[in-house]
């Protein structure tokens, strides 16, 4: 049981995003991310979804969701060379004081900027893999966390390579 | 310029619709109107269920795309339970719905229900249609949608306001459907089929699993022939019935949970099983684990997704049925030695017939076996969910695919009655009964209504036993004939049938069956048998929940 990226091509149709969502949770396989955004062709959108499962639950997902009509491509992009990116926004409580420069030197090792100042708090924006968001978050939790949002995964294959539609 | 309406009514008249099933209210008048003076026959049912089910058993009888039609809101929520039912076993059906008009989508307008949405997990898929000018291409794609690659349910949801709207005449309609997302794969893998090919020719015991696939592509010619040519026994699934002929020399009958002892001993010790067109369910499996344990799998399907889903398979093949059993038949070379496996199966054969009590009670199964003998598998045989099911499915010579009519992925009480009505109107020219309980004619009784208007010749064989009969059979055996709630108090069913100007007879004795089913067969329009039964006869052999497939009870032996 691992997790897996999944990069699925669909039609930029309405409903479209119900149909694969409902398929999963219809299914039973769990979500454990999700991004949806246009892509290169304009009449096309792409899904990320990051899904656990032991290989032969996975082999059932890309072949579910590639059952939906509107799909036009599924890929595992965890066997194959990729990048993969998540961003997070980071409501951290900062008071005057040395919390603050503790703070802005942990947002700086983590390349994370400073989006927003405010009397009391910080907003961080940190872009990078999932464990790294997952260690700064764990890192500034000391301070008191106000507010966490992170988007789902998003990933390309490395090198000339593409998840393109077959035609 | 032509209305929406009509333009729907010329894109179904290209399709070759020639009947709907359907039922009309407020956000469909323009298409009723378009439909009051069309060349396609509509047939008003009593409930919006029956078009989907009478849909589906048109398509099952004739191989071609059903069509129901209903209004929005309630009209096509009720089609829900039809429309799942052909899902479950993928049967070729278009659901054309009502929809409030554009301008009042998601306002909770009366008599508006998200039936895209509602429906999504049950179609193969859907469309909301919210431009008139898109409608000959949405219909097209629909119909090419519902039939090829594995069949399955396609709904249309119409605003109002799209079938009022005018369209510009003669809009040139696409030639052919192209889906980027959507590229079936009907020829297998020569590698594969040589793969399997291999096995054939190495496998002494091996064994043919058939299932619905083979109805549905029109494969049963070539199912015997490769058979026959292999020498391979054959054993089908519920929905694959009448695939082989029933009387074959190499045909077991149905496996699973109410299989023969003979199938499902072969199963168990089969060296290869070739399944073919079926989806391992578990009716059919029994514990999985168990589930053919000494064979390698070589499985042809369509769909991909069915592949590996729940049985490991050796060697997968995608494809149609029927393209793949033709090439494995122009590439084989040689034949395994099957003489000893096809004696030892003739043997388990001759040692558990099939068999129930012959005394002078009126039973169940001596029902079937008279209908069978008369009708001598020129019928076509429509069943209703439960123990009237299994008895038809194991006393019925089916002798021809698309002659036997059932629900079996999804169970649904109450669609035989209204599948059959379909089935007529697929093949006026055969005679068509529906083999039904006391609970599940009452689940959708108000369809004599539908056989009274029309004079449909359907036949309604009820073998009543005022019991929910199977549900207290799994009472009797496993919660200690605690009968909780299946005890059904007696109907006049011949009364009701009068009421609805229908012909019936009630038999209460066994030698009153023979020449009730003549009569009725013998009567020009609909006729309902009522057949007291014994009460608590049971289906058997049994394989119970969870259980492998050859640990069977109600073990009858020579």
């Amino acid at each position: 049981m691992k997790p897996h990226t999944l990069s699925v091509l669909v039609e930029n149709r309405a409903g479209v995003l119900s149909r694969v969502a409902g398929m999963f949770s219809r299914r039973g396989f769990n979500i454990e991310s999700l991004a949806v955004g246009t892509c290169e062709e304009p009449e096309m959108s792409r899904i990320t979804i990051v899904v656990n499962g032991d290989d032969g639950v996975i082999e059932q997902v890309m072949k579910q969701t590639n059952k939906l009509i509107d799909v036009i491509k599924v890929s595992d992009l965890t066997k194959r060379e990729s990048v993969e990116r998540e961003l997070a926004l980071i409501k951290v409580a900062a008071e005057n004081g040395p919390t603050r420069a503790e703070i802005l030197q942990i947002a700086d090792i983590f390349r994370a900027q400073v989006v927003d100042v405010g009397s009391k708090t910080l907003v961080l924006q940190v872009t990078g893999d999932t464990s790294k968001i997952d260690a700064l978050e764990k890192l500034l939790r000391q301070y008191g966390i106000k507010e966490f949002v992170r988007t789902g995964k998003i990933a390309l294959l490395r090198g000339a390579k593409t998840v393109k539609s077959s035609k | 310029m032509k209305t929406g309406a009509r333009t729907l009514i010329e894109a179904l008249q290209r399709e070759g619709v020639d009947t709907i099933f359907g039922y009309p209210g407020g956000v469909v008048l323009p298409i009723y109107d378009e439909l009051y003076d069309s060349s396609i026959r509509h047939i008003l049912v009593r409930h919006e269920q029956a078009a989907a089910h009478a849909a589906d058993g048109y398509a099952r009888a004739s191989g071609r795309v059903g069509v129901c039609l209903a209004t929005s809101g309630p009209g096509a929520c009720n089609l829900v339970t039809g429309i799942a039912t052909a899902y479950m076993d993928s049967i070729p059906i278009v659901a054309l719905t009502g929809q409030v008009p554009t301008a009042l989508l998601g306002n909770d307008a009366f008599q508006e229900s998200d039936i895209t949405g509602i429906t999504m997990p049950v179609t193969k898929h859907n469309y909301l249609v919210k431009d008139a000018a898109d409608l000959d291409r949405v219909v097209q794609e629909a119909f090419y949608v519902a039939r090829t690659g594995r069949p399955g349910p396609v709904l249309i949801d119409l605003p109002k306001d799209v079938s009022t709207s005018q369209v510009v005449e003669g809009t040139p309609v696409p030639g052919t459907v192209s889906l980027r997302g959507y590229q079936p794969t009907y020829e297998g893998h020569v590698r594969q089929i040589d793969k399997a090919l291999d096995l054939i020719a190495g496998a002494q015991r091996p064994l043919i699993y058939a299932g619905g696939g083979v109805v549905l592509s029109g494969a049963s010619a070539e199912l015997l022939e490769f058979a026959e040519t292999a020498a391979i026994p054959v054993t089908t699934t519920l929905m694959g019935l009448g695939a082989v002929p029933g009387d074959h020399p190499l045909c077991l009958g149905m496996l699973g949970m109410h299989g023969t002892q003979s199938a499902n001993y072969a199963v168990t010790e089969c060296d290869l099983l070739l399944a073919v067109g079926v989806r391992f369910d578990d009716r059919v499996t029994g514990k999985i684990e168990t589930f053919a344990p000494n064979a390698t799998v070589v499985h042809i399907d369509i769909d991909p997704a069915e592949i590996g889903k729940n049985k490991k398979v050796d060697v997968p093949i995608v494809g149609d049925v029927r393209a793949v059993l033709q090439a494995l038949l122009r590439r084989m070379q040689k034949r395994g030695d099957t003489a000893n496996w096809v004696a030892r199966i003739n043997a388990w054969k001759a040692q558990y017939p099939l068999g129930y009590c012959e005394d002078d009670h009126l039973r169940p199964q001596y029902v079937v076996e008279q209908l069978s003998d008369l009708l001598k598998g020129e019928g076509i045989v429509v069943s209703e969910v439960g123990q009237n099911q299994m008895w038809t499915a194991l006393y019925y010579c089916f002798k021809k695919p698309r002659t036997w009519i059932t629900s079996g992925g999804l169970g649904t009480m109450g669609y035989g009655f209204p599948a059959a009505i379909g089935a007529h109107y697929a093949r006026p020219d055969m005679p068509v009964v529906d083999i039904a309980g006391d609970g599940s004619f009452q689940m959708n009784i108000q369809e004599l209504g539908t056989v009274a208007q029309y004079k449909i010749p359907v036949k309604v064989v009820i073998l009543n036993n005022m019991y929910l009969g199977m549900v207290r059979q799994w009472q009797e055996l496993f919660y200690d004939r605690r009968y909780s709630y299946t005890e059904l108090p007696p109907v006049d069913f011949v009364k009701i049938a009068n009421a609805y100007g229908v012909e019936g007879i009630t038999v209460t004795g066994k030698d009153g069956v023979r020449e009730a089913l003549e009569t009725a067969l013998a009567t020009e329009g609909p006729f309902v048998l009522d057949f007291r039964v014994e009460r608590e006869e049971n289906v058997f052999p049994m394989v119970p929940a969870g259980a492998a497939i050859n640990e069977m009870i109600g073990v009858r032996q020579q």
